[in-house]
C-alpha cells in the first residue's frame, strides 16, 4: 500500500512538472530540452529556504515560485530569441549549467546535496505519505485548472497563433517574444512547484536528481500523452511512472528507451495518444460517434 | 499632388540589400488616405521585400518608411500592426488548427489587450469578440466557414481570410500581396469590390498584382519596379503605354530574366 503510494506522489509531481512542460512545448510550440533545470531550481530553492533560512514549507513556497518565475524570465528571454534547433540546444545548455552549480558550488551542498529537509506541515499536522499524496493531488489539480484556463486567456490565444505560424502572428500585432515569454514563465513556476513538492518528499536532494536525463523523461511524458492537449502529460506521467514499475529489469534502459519512444512518437504519432487524429481519438470517436470540437487541440 | 497632411505613407529612397542583392533599390514614392495604389512589376522585381520593409518585417539597409509622419524603421511587425498597417501574405500564413473564426479574432485581441498585462489573462472567448470577428468574417464572405478549420480551407478562402484578419486591425494601410492570384472570375469581380468597399471606409490599400487588367481597373495610381528599381509611376493609362513599362514586361515574356 505505501509502495503505491509513494508511486502516486511520484507520479503526480512529475505530472505537475510535465503540465508546465506542455504549456512551453504544446501551447507556445517552443522545444525545451531543460525543463529539470527548472525543477531542480524549485527543489533547491525550497531546500535552502526551508534548511537555511528556516522558513516552513508554506512560507517558502512564494519565494520558490517567485525564484522560478524570475529565472525562467531571465533564462528563458535570450533563449526564446533564437529558433528550434537552437534553442533546444540553448535549453540542454542550461539544464548542464544548472546542475553543475549545484554540484559544484558550496553553498548548494556541491555532490552531497541538502539533506535534512523538513516534512510539510498542513494546520499544525505533519502529513505522512498518503496525506502529502492528498497534497499533490490538489495541486496537481490546481495546476490543471490553470493550464486549461491559459487556453482561454488572451495570453494563451496568442502563444497558440505564434504557435501556428510566428510570421502571420507577429504581423497581427501579438509579440512572438513575449507570448512564447509568458509561456516559459508559467511552464518554469509549475517546475518550480514540483520541484520544492520533490524536496519535502524525498528530503534529500543533490544535482543528479535534475540532470539532462529528467528532462527528457518530462519530453517523453509530454510527447506520448500529446504536445498541446490538456490530459495528455497526465496520461503521459502515468504511463512512463508505472511501466518502470512494473518491468523492473528494464529500468538500466530507462534512457535508451525514453529515447527510443521519443523517436516513434514524432515519427508515427506526433500528437501523441490523446493528439487530435491519435487512433486514441479516433477510436474513442467511433465509440460515441461524435466529434468533440476541440480549441487548437485542447 | 494632394496636400501634405493627406500623405498616410510616404517611402523615401528605400533600399533593402541581401548580401549583395539588391532586392529594393533607392525606391520612392508616396500614398495618399484612401488611395489605391498598384504595386506591379516582373517576378523577382521587389514588390514583396518592398512589402516587408513596409510591414516592418525588413529593416530597411538604407532610407525611410514614414507612417502618418513618423519614421517607422526599426519597429517590428507587430509595432507595425499596432500603428495601424494590415497586410496579407503572398504565401498564405492562415493558423492552421485554429478555426476561421478564431483566426480573426487573434489580431481582434492583439488590438484590445495590447500593452496591458492583465487584461492579457481575460478570456477571448467572449460573445462579443465573436460576433465581431463573425461581422469581418461576413464583409470578406467566409462567414458560412467560420466553424472550420483554418487549414481545410481552399486558397480562395484563404485570401479571404489574410483580408479579413488584416482588416481586424483595423488598419489605416492594407497592403494586400497578391490577393487575387488562384481566384476564379466571379471571386475576383468580389474581391475587387471588397477592396474599394475598404477604400471607400478611408483606407489606404497598397496592391501587388500579377493580373494586369485587376491592377489597372482598380488602382488609382500605379508604381512600377523592375530590378529592385522604380521604373514607373502613374495613371494607370499611362504606366500601360509607358514603352520601359512594356520592355520590362516584354523582356520578361521573351527572354526569360536572369536573377
Ligand atoms: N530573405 C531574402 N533573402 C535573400 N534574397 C531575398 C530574400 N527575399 C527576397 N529575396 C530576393 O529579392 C528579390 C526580390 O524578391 P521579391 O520577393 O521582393 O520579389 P517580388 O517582386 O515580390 O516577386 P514575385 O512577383 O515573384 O512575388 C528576388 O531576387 C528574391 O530572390
Ligand atoms: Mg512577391
Amino acid at each position: 500500500m505505501d509502495y503505491l503510494v509513494n508511486v502516486a506522489i511520484v507520479i503526480s509531481i512529475q505530472a505537475i512538472a510535465a503540465c508546465g512542460l506542455n504549456v512551453i512545448v504544446g501551447y507556445a510550440g517552443q522545444i525545451s530540452l531543460g525543463h529539470a533545470a527548472f525543477f531542480g531550481i524549485g527543489a533547491y530553492a525550497s531546500a535552502m529556504l526551508t534548511t537555511k533560512a528556516g522558513l516552513t514549507f508554506w512560507g517558502a513556497l512564494p519565494l520558490v515560485l517567485l525564484i522560478a518565475a524570475i529565472l525562467g524570465f531571465l533564462l528563458g528571454l535570450p533563449s526564446l530569441r533564437v529558433k528550434e534547433d537552437f534553442l533546444a540546444i540553448t535549453t540542454i545548455g542550461i539544464n548542464f549549467i544548472v546542475e553543475a552549480v549545484f554540484l559544484y558550488t558550496p553553498f548548494f551542498g556541491k555532490a552531497l546535496g541538502i539533506g535534512g529537509i523538513p516534512r510539510i506541515y498542513v494546520f499544525g499536522q505533519r502529513l505522512n505519505n498518503q496525506m502529502l499524496l492528498g497534497l499533490c493531488l490538489f495541486f496537481l489539480a490546481l495546476t490543471l485548472l490553470i493550464c486549461w484556463r491559459f487556453t482561454r486567456t488572451w495570453a494563451g490565444l496568442s502563444c497558440f497563433a505564434v504557435r501556428e505560424n510566428e510570421t502571420a502572428a507577429s504581423s497581427m500585432g501579438i509579440s512572438p517574444v513575449r507570448a512564447k515569454l509568458s509561456a516559459f514563465v508559467i511552464g518554469t513556476v509549475f517546475a518550480g512547484l514540483a520541484g520544492a513538492l520533490y524536496a519535502h518528499y524525498v528530503r534529500f536532494i543533490s544535482a543528479g536528481d535534475f540532470g539532462f536525463p529528467v528532462s527528457i523523461s518530462m519530453m517523453s511524458m509530454v510527447v506520448l500523452g500529446g504536445m498541446g492537449t490538456l490530459w495528455g502529460p497526465l496520461l503521459g506521467a502515468v504511463i512512463l511512472g508505472i511501466l518502470p514499475e512494473v518491468f523492473r529489469p528494464l529500468i538500466d534502459y530507462r534512457m535508451f528507451l525514453y529515447s527510443l519512444l521519443l523517436l516513434l512518437m514524432i515519427r508515427f504519432q506526433p500528437g501523441g495518444l490523446l493528439g487530435e487524429h491519435s487512433f486514441v481519438r479516433t477510436a474513442f470517436r467511433g465509440l460515441t460517434g461524435k466529434e468533440k470540437g476541440g480549441v487548437a487541440g485542447v | 499632388m494632394s496636400p501634405v497632411s493627406d500623405v498616410i505613407l510616404s517611402v523615401k529612397n528605400l533600399s533593402v540589400h541581401f548580401g549583395g542583392l539588391k532586392a529594393v533599390d533607392d525606391v520612392s514614392f508616396e500614398m495618399s488616405r484612401g488611395e489605391i495604389l498598384g504595386l506591379i512589376g516582373p517576378n523577382g522585381a521587389g514588390k514583396t521585400t518592398c512589402f516587408n520593409a513596409i510591414s516592418g518585417v525588413y529593416n530597411p539597409t538604407l532610407g525611410d518608411v514614414v507612417l502618418d509622419g513618423r519614421r517607422t524603421n526599426g519597429t517590428p511587425p507587430h509595432g507595425m500592426a499596432a500603428l495601424g498597417v494590415g497586410r496579407t501574405f503572398q504565401i498564405v500564413h492562415p493558423f492552421t488548427g485554429l478555426s476561421v473564426r478564431d483566426n480573426v479574432i487573434v489580431p481582434l485581441g492583439g488590438a484590445r489587450y495590447r500593452g496591458n498585462f492583465l487584461r492579457s489573462f481575460g478570456s477571448w472567448r467572449d460573445k462579443k469578440i465573436a460576433a465581431e470577428a463573425e461581422k469581418i468574417l461576413d464583409t470578406v464572405g467566409l462567414l458560412d466557414q467560420a466553424d472550420r478549420k483554418a487549414g481545410l480551407l481552399p486558397i480562395g478562402n484563404l485570401r479571404r481570410l489574410e483580408i479579413a484578419r488584416a482588416l481586424a486591425l483595423r488598419p489605416r494601410l492594407l497592403l494586400l500581396d497578391e490577393s487575387f492570384s488562384g481566384l476564379r472570375h466571379a471571386e475576383i469581380a468580389q474581391i475587387e469590390a471588397l477592396v474599394r468597399g475598404i477604400r471607400a471606409g478611408g483606407v489606404a490599400v497598397l496592391l501587388i498584382e500579377h493580373n494586369m487588367k485587376v491592377a489597372m481597373t482598380l488602382s488609382d495610381r500605379v508604381v512600377v519596379l523592375d530590378h529592385g528599381r522604380k521604373l514607373a509611376e502613374g495613371l494607370p493609362d499611362d504606366v500601360s503605354s509607358n514603352p520601359d513599362v512594356i520592355e520590362a514586361y516584354l523582356g520578361k515574356g521573351e527572354s526569360g530574366r536572369v536573377a
